[in-house]
C-alpha cells in the first residue's frame, strides 16, 4: 500500500515576522521541500514615482529618503546625480566628499541591518541584531548631528548638501571610525565561525552568475557569485575614483557568500571614511547659482549608483519645467527579486526566509 | 503505609512535629495508632497529598514567575539592554501584569478548529512538566515521593508533551500549525532515544533508578564522571523542552509560532508557562542527575545547593538561547541520529565497562567510593575528547570544494566596452 | 574542531553581557541608590540612616529621575518657531511644502516694514499631522521667520489638535533649531538650554538694514 500524499501550499505574507515588510509568498511544499514559490508585491505602492511628477526637483528628495528607508542616503545621492546630470550643475568638492562619508556610512548601517535580519531569520533570539542595530543607531546619530533626522534625512540638495556638517560632528565621526571596526570584528568573531550558521548557509540557494547578470542582479548578491561588478570602481561617480578601496568577492554564490561581502564591504567602507575625512577640505558645500527651483532643459539622464543594495538608478525626463516630466526608479531590491525561485525552489522551508533576507531587500523600494 | 508517602514530608511532618517521636517514626509503626482511626486512614492520606500538592504546584507557578522576569533582565544584558525596570521593584511584577493580562484577553477559537482537541491541548501541554517535580528531590529530605524507577518515571511523562503538540496543532486546523506538529513529533522521537541511554551511564553507576539513591551515589558529581553523558543529556534536554538552537517547531522566523499560532488567552498562557516550567524541569533534571543534586559542604542548607546550580544550569542554557541560531529541522535529526547516539552508546560500553569491573560481587548494594570514581572519571574523560573529535569530523561543516574557489573569476561586460584586467581581492573560503 | 566556533560565540555574549547597557531611558531613568544618594547631597550611609524610606526605594530600583533625551542642534522639532515681527506673509512657505499642509491668509499692512511693505497674518495653520518634517518650508523661507521647532512631544488623541494654528504659533517658546539655519550655529546657540531664545532681530541671516541704507540699496537698484 503506498500512502497518498500532495503538495501543500502556504501563503506567506503580507503580514509575517519574516518578510522584511508588507509581501507576500505562496509556496508550495512537497513535505519541507519547496516546489514552487510565486512572489506577490504591491503591498507597499505609494506612488512615488507619479508622485514626483507633481514635486519639484528639491521637493522629490523627500520622497526618495521614503523608497529605501534603511539607506536614504544612498537614495538621496542617485537622485542628486541624476538632477545634476540633467541640470548641468557641478558640485562643490565639500558637498562631494561630505555626501561620500554620509552614503559610506549609509552603507554600514544598511549591511548592519542586512547582516542582523539575515541571522534573525536563522533563529537567533535578536542577539546579533541588537549589536547591529546598537551600531546602527551611532550612525543615526552621526546623521541627527548632520541635518537634524534620522531615517528620513533629506540631506542632499542639488550641487551638494544643504548644509556643511558642524563642528561636533567630526569629533563624534572620530569617536566612531575609533570604535567601529572593532564591532565589526566582534561581529564576525561572533557569526563568522559559529558551526550552526555555517551549516545553515553554506552551499544554500546557490545561484549562477550567469543567471544573476542576465536577471539584472546587482550588489552584494551579484559580488558573491564572484563578478567582480561595482559601480563605484566601474563608472564611478562623485570622487570614488579619488579612493583607493577593494572590491572583497566571493565565489559560491550561496547564503554564507551574501553575508561574508556584505561584513568585507562595511570595512572598505570604513576605508572609503576614513579617506573622505583625510581628503576633505574646507569650502562651500553648494554652487550659489543653484536656485530653490532648478529647472533643467529639455533632456533625460539616467545615474545608477551602488547602493547598498545594488544599482540604484534614477531616470528623469525635463520638458524645462520645474517638475520632471517622468521619474522612473530602478530599485535594486526589486531586481533582486527576480530569481527568487530560483533560488528557493529546492530548499528546505526552513532556509527559505533565510535565502530571502539573504537578498537584502526592502519593500519600501520593491514598491515604491 | 502506602509506599509512595514513605519518607514524605508529611512523615516528617507528622512524626517531628506532632507526636514529638523520630524513633517511632522511624520504626514504620507510626500511623495507626495516631489521631484518625484506622478506617479513616485515607482521609489523612487525601488531605496531606492535597496540601502539599497545593504547596509544590504554587511554589512552581511563582518560580515560573521568577524565572520569565530574570530570562528578560539576563536576555537584556545580553543585548546589553537594561530590560524591564518600570513596574515594582527592578521590574518584578511586569511578568504578574502579563499574566493578568493574559487572563483577560479575548478567546478566540478558529471556527474550524476541532474544539474539543483544541481545549485540551494547553492542559495536557502543562500537566506533564509539572508531574516531574513530583519526584526531583530538592534538597535533603525535601522531595515529595522517592519513587524506585524516579527516572523512568520522568522519561516517561515528558514525552507525552509531543502528544500535546501534536493535538494543538491538528486542532487548530492551520497548515502552518500542521509543519510545527510534525517537526515537533520527528524531534522528540529522535532525541527521547539518546536522552534514555544517556541516563542510563548514571543509573549503573548508581545501581537504581531512583533520583534520590542517583544523588547518593554521586560523592564526585557525575558531570565529572561521565562528561559525555551529560553532554548528550544537556542537548537532549535542550531539544526537549523546545531551546534554540532546537526551537524548530515553534521557529518564529519562518512559522510565526508554529502550534501556538491559533491560541489566546490564557490557553496561550498554559503554553507559554509549560515552556518555561519546562526549562526548569530541564535544569532540575540535569542538576539531581549529573551535578550531584543536593549534594554541598555544610555550612549551607541542602536547598540552597539545589537551586544555586538549578539556577547555574538555567543561566548556561540562557546564554546557549541568547547566542545560537537555529538548526535546520534534517540537521536537527542529523545531530540525533549522526551525533548523539554514537556518542551516548559509546559512553554507555565504556561505563558499562568500568562498572563491571569496579563491581563487588559481595555486596551488591554498595555504592562506589570516591577513589573510584575519579578512575572512571579520568578514563572517560579521554573517551569523551577522542569521540568528540571523531564524531566532529563527520559531522563538520563541509568546506567549499576546492574546484569551486579555483574557478577563474567570470567577468561579464555590462554596459562597458572595454573591461579592465582586475584582480579579485580577497576571496576566502 | 567542532563546536570551537559556538563557544568563540558565547564568549562574544558573556563579553556584552559584563558591560553596562547601552539602553537610553526615557522619560525617566531609574537610579542606583548611591546616585541617589548623592542626589540627596549625603553619603549613601547617611542617607541609608536619615531618609530610610527614600534610601529603599531606591536599593529597590524604583527611584526614577527625569531625563532629557540627547538632541542636536538641527533637530527637526514639530512645533515651529516663528517670528511675526520678520514675516512679510509672502507664503513661500506654504508654496514649497511637497505636501501643501500649510494655510495663509494675509490682509496688507503689516507690522514690521522691511523691504517694502509686508503684509498681517491672519490665519497660519500648520497640519503636523501630515508633515513630514522636511523643513523645505524653513528652507525657502526668504526673511529667515519661520524656524523648525526643537520639541516632539505632541501626541493627541484628535486630529484637530494636530493642527498648528497662528495664535499657537504666536504664543510658542521661541525655541528655534538651527536646522538651515548657520546663523545659529556661529551664535553658538542651543535650542535645548535654558537661556534666552533669539529676538526676533537675531534670528535672521543679514543685519536689518537702517532705513537710510534701505534707500540707498533702493536707489541703487533702480
Amino acid at each position: 500500500m503506498t500512502l497518498q500524499t500532495e503538495p501543500i501550499s502556504i501563503n506567506f505574507g503580507p503580514q509575517h515576522p519574516s518578510t522584511h515588510g508588507v509581501f507576500r509568498m505562496r509556496v508550495t511544499f512537497d513535505g519541507e521541500l519547496i516546489v514552487d514559490v510565486e512572489p506577490v508585491f504591491g503591498y507597499l505602492h505609494r506612488g512615488s514615482e507619479k508622485l514626483a511628477e507633481e514635486r519639484t526637483y528639491t521637493q522629490v528628495v523627500t520622497l526618495t529618503d521614503r523608497m529605501d528607508y534603511v539607506a536614504s542616503m544612498t537614495n538621496n545621492q542617485a537622485y542628486i546625480l541624476s538632477v545634476e546630470k540633467l541640470a548641468g550643475i557641478v558640485p562643490e568638492p565639500r558637498g562631494v566628499w561630505l555626501r561620500m562619508i554620509a552614503a559610506e556610512l549609509q552603507r554600514i548601517a544598511s549591511h548592519l541591518v542586512a547582516t542582523g535580519f539575515l541571522i534573525q531569520d536563522l533563529g537567533a533570539l535578536g542577539t546579533p541584531l541588537m549589536y547591529a542595530m546598537r551600531e546602527r543607531e551611532k550612525i543615526l546619530d552621526l546623521f541627527e548631528m548632520m541635518c537634524g533626522a534620522r531615517i528620513t534625512n533629506s540631506y542632499l540638495r542639488p550641487g551638494g548638501v544643504f548644509a556643511d556638517a558642524p563642528d561636533y560632528f567630526w569629533q563624534a565621526l572620530r569617536q566612531f571610525m575609533d570604535d567601529i571596526p572593532g564591532q565589526v570584528d566582534e561581529m564576525e568573531e561572533l557569526l563568522g565561525s559559529s558551526e550552526i550558521i555555517l551549516q545553515r548557509t553554506k552551499s544554500v540557494a546557490v545561484l549562477k552568475p550567469g543567471d544573476m547578470v542576465n536577471a539584472g542582479i546587482t550588489g552584494p548578491m551579484l559580488r558573491a557569485g564572484g563578478v567582480d561588478w561595482d559601480l563605484r570602481h566601474r563608472n564611478s561617480y562623485d570622487y570614488y575614483d579619488r579612493v583607493q578601496f577593494d572590491r572583497p568577492l566571493h565565489h559560491a554564490s550561496d547564503n554564507f557568500a551574501r553575508y561574508w561581502v556584505r561584513i568585507q564591504e562595511m570595512r572598505e567602507s570604513i576605508k572609503i571614511v576614513e579617506q573622505c575625512i583625510k581628503a576633505i577640505e574646507p569650502g562651500p558645500v553648494r554652487p550659489k547659482s543653484v536656485p530653490f527651483l532648478v529647472r533643467p532643459p529639455k533632456g533625460d539622464s539616467y545615474v545608477g549608483i551602488e547602493c547598498p543594495k545594488g544599482e540604484l538608478g534614477f531616470y528623469l525626463v525635463s520638458d524645462g519645467g520645474v517638475s520632471p516630466y517622468r521619474c522612473h526608479v530602478r530599485a535594486p531590491s526589486l531586481m533582486n527579486l527576480t530569481l527568487l525561485k530560483e533560488m528557493l525552489v529546492g530548499t528546505y522551508m526552513a532556509d527559505m526566509f533565510v535565502s530571502f533576507g539573504s537578498t537584502d531587500i526592502n519593500m519600501g523600494e520593491v514598491d515604491r | 503505609m502506602p509506599t509512595f508517602l514513605d519518607n514524605s514530608w508529611f512523615r516528617n511532618i507528622y512524626c517531628n512535629l506532632v507526636e514529638n517521636d523520630s524513633a517511632r517514626c522511624a520504626s514504620g509503626g507510626w500511623f495507626g495508632d495516631g489521631i484518625l482511626p484506622n478506617n479513616l486512614a485515607w482521609l489523612a492520606y487525601t488531605v496531606a497529598a492535597f496540601v502539599i500538592c497545593f504547596a509544590i504546584l504554587n511554589a512552581l507557578l511563582g518560580s515560573v514567575i521568577v524565572y520569565i522576569w530574570a530570562w528578560r533582565r539576563v536576555f537584556a544584558r545580553f543585548q546589553r539592554r537594561s530590560g524591564p525596570n518600570r513596574w515594582g521593584p527592578f521590574g518584578m511584577l511586569t511578568t504578574v501584569a502579563d499574566a493578568i493580562k493574559t487572563m483577560f484577553k479575548e478567546d478566540v477559537v478558529p471556527a474550524e478548529a476541532d474544539r474539543l482537541i483544541f481545549n485540551i491541548a494547553p492542559v495536557l501541554m502543562v500537566v506533564p512538566v509539572f508531574m516531574v517535580f513530583a519526584v526531583i528531590p530538592f534538597g535533603a529530605g525535601t522531595f515529595f515521593v522517592d519513587l524506585n524507577v524516579g527516572i523512568l518515571f520522568i522519561i516517561a511523562v515528558t514525552s507525552g508533551s509531543v502528544l500535546a503538540v501534536v493535538m494543538a496543532a491538528y486542532g487548530s486546523a492551520n497548515r502552518v500549525a500542521i509543519f510545527s506538529g510534525m517537526r515537533s513529533v520527528a524531534l522528540l522521537m529522535s532525541y527521547e532515544i539518546p536522552m534514555a541511554i544517556s541516563v542510563i551511564g548514571a543509573v549503573m553507576v548508581a545501581g537504581s533508578l531512583s533520583l534520590g539513591r542517583i544523588v547518593e551515589a554521586q560523592d564526585v558529581p557525575f558531570i565529572i564522571v561521565m562528561p559525555l553523558g551529560f553532554l548528550v543529556f544537556a542537548i537532549c534536554a535542550l531539544a526537549e523542552s523546545n531551546q534554540t538552537p532546537f526551537d524548530i517547531a515553534e521557529a518564529e522566523s519562518e512559522l510565526g509560532s508554529g502550534y501556538l499560532n491559533d491560541y489566546s488567552s490564557m490557553k496561550f498562557g498554559m503554553f507559554y508557562l509549560a515552556e518555561f516550567a519546562a526549562g526548569i524541569a530541564a535544569a532540575a533534571i540535569i542538576t539531581t542527575v549529573f551535578l550531584s543534586g543536593w549534594r554541598g559542604w555544610w555550612p549551607i542548607p541542602s536547598q540552597f545547593w539545589f537551586f544555586g546550580k538549578m539556577g547555574a544550569v538555567l543561566f548556561g542554557m540562557m546564554w546557549i538561547r541568547f547566542t545560537w541560531p537555529r538548526l535546520r529541522p534534517d540537521q536537527v535529526m542529523g545531530l540525533a541520529w549522526k551525533g548523539l547516539f554514537e556518542l551516548t552508546l559509546i559512553n554507555l560500553l565504556s561505563t558499562g565497562i568500568m562498572v563491571a569491573v569496579f563491581a563487588d560481587e559481595e555486596a551488591p548494594g554498595d555504592l562506589f567510593s570516591a577513589n573510584e570514581l575519579w578512575i572512571m572519571a579520568a578514563v572517560n574523560w579521554v573517551v569523551f575528547v577522542v569521540s568528540i573529535w571523531a564524531i566532529g569530523k563527520v559531522l563538520a561543516p563541509k568546506p567549499y570544494r576546492a574546484a569551486m574557489l579555483e574557478a577563474p573569476v567570470q567577468l561579464y561586460p555590462v554596459g562597458v566596452d572595454e573591461m579592465p584586467a582586475v584582480k579579485a581581492a580577497g576571496a576566502a573560503d | 574542531m567542532i563546536g570551537f566556533g559556538l563557544i568563540k560565540g558565547m564568549r562574544v555574549t558573556m563579553r556584552n553581557f559584563l558591560r553596562s547597557p547601552v539602553t537610553e531611558q526615557y522619560p525617566d531613568r531609574r537610579v542606583s541608590p548611591i546616585e541617589a544618594a548623592k542626589m540627596a547631597g549625603l553619603n549613601p550611609v547617611a542617607f541609608a540612616i536619615r531618609k530610610p524610606a527614600e534610601a529603599f526605594k531606591a536599593a529597590t530600583g524604583m527611584t526614577s529621575v527625569p531625563v532629557k533625551v540627547k538632541q542636536t542642534p538641527r533637530f527637526r522639532g514639530n512645533e515651529f518657531a516663528w517670528y511675526e515681527e520678520r514675516c512679510t506673509g509672502c507664503a513661500s512657505c506654504a508654496k514649497y511644502c511637497p505636501l501643501g499642509i500649510i494655510k495663509i491668509v494675509t490682509h496688507p499692512g503689516g507690522i514690521d516694514v522691511q523691504e517694502g511693505e509686508s503684509y498681517a497674518i491672519d490665519v497660519f495653520d500648520i497640519d503636523i499631522g501630515r508633515c513630514m518634517f522636511c523643513g523645505l518650508c524653513v528652507e525657502a523661507c526668504p526673511y529667515d521667520a519661520l524656524h523648525m521647532g526643537s520639541q516632539f512631544e505632541r501626541s493627541s488623541y484628535v486630529r484637530a489638535d494636530l493642527v498648528i494654528t497662528v495664535d499657537q504659533l504666536k504664543a510658542n517658546m521661541k525655541r528655534p533649531s538651527s536646522w538651515f539655519r548657520p546663523q545659529f550655529e556661529g551664535m553658538k546657540y542651543s535650542p535645548f538650554e535654558d537661556k534666552a531664545m533669539p529676538e526676533h532681530k537675531d534670528a535672521g541671516r543679514h543685519e536689518k538694514p537702517l532705513p537710510g541704507q534701505l534707500t540707498e540699496k533702493w536707489v541703487k537698484e533702480r
